[in-house]
């Protein structure tokens, strides 16, 4: 009885810091409908800043309670002031902007926090300070339960009631409501809305911070605090229902009950549980135990050039591109086919990805899952079956598409954000599963000694052969996307009303297109599994997802050749770049840069200024 | 009775604690205009919303060319034959004005999962009929997004004859269009209807359109019809004056 009652509480204490993040998720979310992926970012910020002020105010004011608090409220503020700036700085420019640039921009936000944090404090994991007077634990019932989760138990429940005060006392909490239902209404009110929305950035951002600082003295704080958070920040915020706090709060104790209690039973799972539970309550409530529907965002799109027939130009062009790709082991070094290699299996995965974004208008954040699928079935081939290399990349794409129908069948009864939130959070479970599974998977170590079969065990033969895979993954892709189906899906996004109404099941059609491009990402992590040697989770990771974002943003979302553009643009930007001891940094300023000075992408760009050497021209696209 | 296209039998519909529809009984006949008018309020856009299966209706029914189709999503009805004009135009923005017509096309063909053909070389003979048939066939090449509103309009009406439907349901097909091009598009649409036999419900606010073009007005107001009949018998009902107190109901003379 006193052990339940300890994992309840338990379950509870750990409720707190993911409550703090998801509030300030969720609220951001309700006024200015940003999903700040930084959030995470601001968390783990919360941590190290307060780790940092907390022996920096020990030395100033002794060690006692007041020191100690004050540093941890600071730290939020801080955390709170960086959220504003990166409010007025970056995103104050796009908000009229599709939703993915937002998507995007954060997480550039995100890897120049990975840098700085880095920079600041080190690689290695950092202890937390103990709160003064709460260590050891106190006896309940016989069980131990650390004091320190007392505060922590408690910190759920004020935070909560002063949010309730906030948002229904004061005249900046009847702007945050009105805004969350409303925004054209308020600002046609005459209420300045860049002052709001800066506020509620530095709001959310606090409490995020708060969230970081409060778990210090039970976590302290380490380099993969923002994702880890992220994943769970979501789940939690997906669960309660975008822009409610009480949702968020009902959900976070939810979550950590279950935590609490799947450690006891099932603890090889505990992520994958969490994952499972949002899926059941999506299927039941779609907008989240107390969310509303109208809270989710209707993707303000950009108009897309209509489809043109290839002019002969264009295919000269592309056939001399073909023709110098065979031709470049001629000239090319071994180096020079490695990063080639890599360019053409990443542009067949940023096409598989950019059918689904672009033409399908559903931002997928993890499209990591079904690469990383396609590379895990081709290892686990070679581990436990011993099939030759030919047969493993023709089952790589059915394995992964398997997994994009399972996972698309929940993810299109959502749009927008959600739809992006979803396709993260799912393509973690999937990350989480290889990760935890180490028997089978091979864990973290990951599965070694997945090389090419004889004949293509050359690098140029297995470069000529990569060409030819990605080549005809390409044209497939390009093809499908001007057959009746493709139409169809693009009808579904360009005006669902419309489609409906000449009988398009736009959701079964965004399924069916989610499984294909499944299956092409799949392709593409087969060949880098083969191309590698071998695979490790780092294939289905957030970070592999957001490489395919970026490659089809840099491309250009609008255009059919963007992903290729993209693809061999991040890709040598990457290898110039990791050279740099900051590259993520400059990685991320970059991917700024590119969201707020260069919305039309790299083949964009060529398009406006050089199509019409070719025979295209802009028409809708700007 | 048999042989009406569409049939409304005690529809009902409440938002909260508003009663948008009370109880519509109709029919439309094949070949018949009716014109669906009546105050702003008065429960028009919901009706048509759950005659196309937009919106569930609380109680009563359904029925297309005899078939019950309370509740079918607005995708089935458009297979039984239902073509739908919108207030505020839906058009595919990123595709052709043809091509907008061959997706309908495709659809009735049922080739929404072909992976292999091409889109823009299917049905193009019959997307240029329709086009000639709405009078915009020099648009074909032109991109949606770019087209001027009446035109739009024009595209509309081409997408909602792709499934030769026998019925078309047309909510303020006139909406936003110049007089000259209002009038223009009604002739349209009155010559296919008794060409191919089609019935079509219409919403509108214009009376010249409706006197003009309905063979029968029914009058709606705070969710209930106080008056269906030919557009003499309706002009001259004194509920019907009463409501629309102010506002003629008498066609400007030529």
């Amino acid at each position: 009885m006193g052990f339940i009652l300890v994992q309840i509480l338990t379950g509870l204490s750990s409720a707190a810091s993911l409550f703090l993040v998801a509030a300030g998720l969720s609220l951001i979310f309700g006024v200015t409908r940003v999903v700040n992926f930084a959030h995470g970012s601001f968390y783990m910020l919360g941590a190290y800043i307060g780790l940092t002020l907390v022996a920096v105010f020990g030395d100033l004011f002794g060690r006692g309670h007041l020191a100690f608090w004050s540093a941890l409220l600071c730290a939020a503020l801080i955390v709170g002031a960086i959220g504003a700036l990166v409010e007025i700085v970056i995103l104050r420019r796009i908000y009229r902007s599709p939703e993915l640039f937002q998507l995007v921009a954060t997480f550039g936000v995100i890897l120049v926090i990975q840098d700085l944090t880095l920079w600041g404090w080190g690689p290695q994991d950092l202890l937390g300070p103990r709160a003064p007077d709460l260590r050891g634990a106190i006896m309940i019932m016989g069980e131990p339960l650390p004091r320190y989760d007392l505060v922590l138990i408690a910190a759920g429940p004020v935070v909560l009631l002063l949010f309730w005060l906030l948002l229904n006392k004061t005249r900046f909490g009847i702007l945050v409501r009105a805004a969350t239902a409303d925004r054209e209404m308020v600002g046609a009110l005459g209420v300045n809305q860049a002052w709001l929305f800066t506020g509620v950035f530095f709001l959310g951002s606090f409490l995020a911070g708060l969230g970081g600082a409060l778990q210090l003295p039970k976590g302290g704080a380490n380099l993969l605090m923002d994702f880890g958070v992220l994943a769970a920040a979501f789940v939690v915020v997906v669960v309660g229902g975008m822009g409610s706090i009480a949702g968020a709060f009902l959900a976070a104790v939810l979550i950590g009950q279950l935590q609490a209690f799947g450690v006891l039973f099932v603890p090889q799972s505990t992520l994958v549980m969490m994952f499972l539970v949002m899926a059941v309550v999506l299927v039941v409530r779609p907008f989240g135990l107390l969310g509303r529907p109208e809270l989710v965002g209707q993707g303000r799109q950009m108009l897309d050039d209509p489809l043109r027939p290839t002019g002969w130009r264009f295919k000269i062009l592309a056939l001399v591109l073909v023709a110098l790709l065979v031709a470049a082991p001629l000239w090319l070094g071994d180096y020079g086919l490695v990063l080639l290699i890599d360019i053409l299996i990443l542009a067949l995965f940023a096409t598989a990805l950019h059918a689904i974004i672009g033409p399908g208008g559903l931002v997928s954040f993890g499209h990591a899952a079904y690469f990383g699928g396609g590379a895990y079935a081709a290892a686990l081939l070679v581990k436990y079956a011993g099939t030759p290399m030919s047969l493993n990349l023709v089952l790589a794409p059915p394995a992964a598409a398997l997994l994009a129908l399972a996972i698309g069948w929940f993810c299109v009864r959502l749009s927008g954000v959600y739809f992006a939130m979803l396709t993260l959070a799912f393509a973690q479970i999937v990350w989480s599963v290889v990760f935890q599974w180490g028997t089978v998977t091979g864990g973290d170590d990951g599965l070694l000694g997945i090389w090419p079969a004889p004949w293509a065990s050359d690098r140029v033969a297995y470069y000529w052969l990569v060409l030819a895979c990605c080549t005809a993954g390409i044209l497939a892709l390009r093809h499908g996307l001007h057959s009746p189906f493709g139409y169809a899906l693009r009808a579904g996004r360009d005006s669902p009303l419309r489609a409906e109404a000449i009988g398009i099941d736009v959701r079964r059609q965004q399924w069916v297109a989610f499984t294909l491009s499944g299956a092409f990402a799949g392709l593409a992590g087969g060949l880098y599994a083969y191309a590698k040697g071998s695979v490790f989770p780092n294939e289905m990771a957030i970070a592999r997802s957001f490489d395919g974002i970026i490659m089809v943003f840099f491309g250009g979302v609008q255009q059919l050749s963007g992903p290729l553009a993209g693809a061999a643009a991040l890709t040598w930007l990457k290898d110039l770049l990791f050279r740099l001891e900051m590259w993520r940094l400059l990685l991320g300023l970059a991917v700024i840069a590119v969201v707020l000075l260069f919305p039309q992408g790299l083949a964009g760009f060529l398009k406006a200024r050089f199509g019409r050497f070719v025979g295209i021209r802009p028409e809708l696209s700007s | 009775m048999t042989g009406a296209v569409l049939e409304a039998d005690g529809l009902a519909k409440s938002f909260g604690g508003v009663q948008a529809v009370k109880a519509m009984s109709f029919r439309v006949a094949p070949g018949e205009i009716v014109a669906l008018i009546g105050p702003n309020g008065a429960g028009k856009s919901t009706c048509f919303n759950m005659l196309m299966g937009q919106l569930r209706a609380d109680a009563g029914r359904v029925r297309v060319l005899g078939d019950d189709v309370t509740g079918w999503p607005p995708r089935k009805i458009w297979r039984k034959g239902v073509g739908r004009t919108f207030q505020i135009t839906q058009i595919l923005p990123s595709f052709t004005v043809r091509e907008n017509v061959q997706m309908a096309l495709l659809s009735f063909h049922r080739r929404l999962f072909d992976v292999f053909g091409r889109a823009r070389l299917a049905h193009v003979d019959a997307a240029a009929a329709l086009l000639e048939r709405v009078g915009i066939v020099d648009l074909a090449e032109r991109a949606c997004g770019l087209l001027a509103y009446g035109d739009l309009k024009r595209v509309e009406l081409a997408v909602a004859l792709a499934n030769q439907p026998k019925l078309l349901l047309m909510d303020e097909p006139t909406a936003g269009m110049a007089p000259a091009e209002r009038l223009a598009l009604m002739e349209l649409t009155s010559a296919i209807a008794r060409a191919d036999r089609v019935g079509v419900l219409f919403t509108e606010h214009d009376m010249d359109v409706v006197f003009g073009h309905a063979d029968r007005i029914m009058v709606m107001h705070r969710g209930t019809l106080i008056a269906a009949g030919p557009p003499g018998e309706v002009r001259d009902d004194p509920e019907v004056r009463a409501v629309y107190l102010g506002s003629s109901l008498d066609p400007v003379a030529e």
